[in-house]
């Protein structure tokens, strides 16, 4: 399944980027664009998979996702897709140009516990 | 003695390994002077059909071209293409969906890519997993067959709008299974606007020669490394 290899993608890199001090892992945000082929409920759920035997294992996953959004140039303004993924302008029906966001498969951080955190 | 869990922010894309593989490859094939194309569509949308028909006309035009043919697990298609001639290599990708730069890099070793024109890639048959994986490609295609059903580009965006060209399939079963051929356009324009879009029937030959002319113009108008 394509989710489960992103999802080892993203726990090697979490991992590279894990401070050396960290005891625990609560959880790893990720943003996730409209077009960028990724479903965040399978991603979740292979994450759990990923993660077994690594530093990341027992931390959860948080997808944020980021709507498709394009600037047109016609009412000169910006644009997002809506559920029908048509990339028209919804006001003067142009379409779209280049994707502002959309395309996002982003680890954006991981939030975590170290020793002195631990209750005394 | 509250605990507070820390924060590390870090902003990476979580496939910068193989989007950094894939732009090391594209810089090097284009060295070469190679056009890289990347065939995505479902199974059985006609990828091998095609490049056997692309194969064979670019070879008469006296055009050096090369293949690599994701498949899961047999090499059927890599044998039907070598049949035009051409040299073509086999990944296995061992049941994985979709082919990655690094499979790419491998399977050139050997070849000597000075004299190669245009790599023709057919990845893995898959609407959904080849759209996140930059293979270093120029231009990435997507087939779609007559027979898939209209709405097709509206149901898998992703690989649709990351696509640059499209080439709709098997147009002499058109009529067999009454597509409409406007809506299949216009879906396709909905999601990826100004795509440019070619009919195609490797049965009958019928606009074949548009598209591989296509292809040439192309390999003539890519930036030729001094
Ligand atoms: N009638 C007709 N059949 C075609 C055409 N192109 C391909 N086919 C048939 O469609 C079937 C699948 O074609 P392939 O070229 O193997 O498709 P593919 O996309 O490479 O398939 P996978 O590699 O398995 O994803 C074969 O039986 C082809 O002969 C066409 O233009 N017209
Ligand atoms: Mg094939
Ligand atoms: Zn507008």
């Amino acid at each position: 399944m394509h989710e489960l290899s992103i999802a080892h993608s993203l726990v090697e890199l979490a991992q590279q980027h894990l401070p050396p001090e960290a005891t625990r892992v609560v959880a790893v945000d990720v943003r996730i664009g409209a077009l960028a082929g990724v479903v965040g409920d399978a991603l979740e759920f292979c994450y759990a998979i990923a993660t077994e035997g690594t530093r990341l294992q027992g931390s959860i996953l948080r997808v944020h996702d980021v709507p498709g959004a394009w600037h047109c140039v016609v009412c000169d303004a910006e644009r997002t897709l809506d559920a029908t993924f048509v990339l028209r302008c919804q006001v003067c029906g142009a379409p779209a140009g280049d994707l502002l966001a959309g395309r996002e498969l982003e680890l954006t951080s991981i939030e975590y516990d170290t020793a002195e955190d631990a209750p005394r | 003695m509250s605990m507070t869990p820390r924060v590390l922010e870090i902003r990476r894309q979580v496939l910068s390994k193989n989007d950094e593989i894939a732009r090391g490859l594209r810089d090097r094939l284009r060295a070469h002077g190679i056009f890289t194309l990347n065939l995505v569509s479902s199974p059985g949308s006609g990828k091998t059909r095609l490049l056997e028909e692309t194969l064979r006309r670019l070879v008469a035009r006296g055009i050096c071209v090369h293949a690599l043919v994701g498949d899961l697990a047999t090499d059927n298609d890599a044998q039907r293409l070598a049949r035009s001639g051409a040299p073509v290599r086999q990944i296995l990708t061992q049941g994985r969906c979709h082919l990655e730069a690094a499979m790419i890099a491998q399977h050139l070793d050997g070849w000597d890519l000075d004299a190669c024109d245009v790599l023709c890639i057919e990845n893995v048959g898959n609407l959904v997993c080849p759209s996140s994986y930059d293979l270093g490609e120029d231009v990435r295609v997507a087939l779609l067959s007559v027979t898939e059903g209209e709405d097709k580009p509206l149901k898998y965006p992703a690989i649709f709008n990351s696509s640059d060209v499209a080439v709709i399939t098997k147009t002499d079963l058109a009529e067999a299974c009454d597509t409409d051929m406007r809506a299949l356009h216009d879906n396709l324009q909905a999601i990826r606007p100004g795509m440019r879009v070619f009919e195609t029937s490797s049965r009958t030959g019928a606009g074949l020669e548009a598209w591989v002319d296509y292809l040439v113009e192309q390999w003539r108008a890519r930036e030729v490394p001094r």
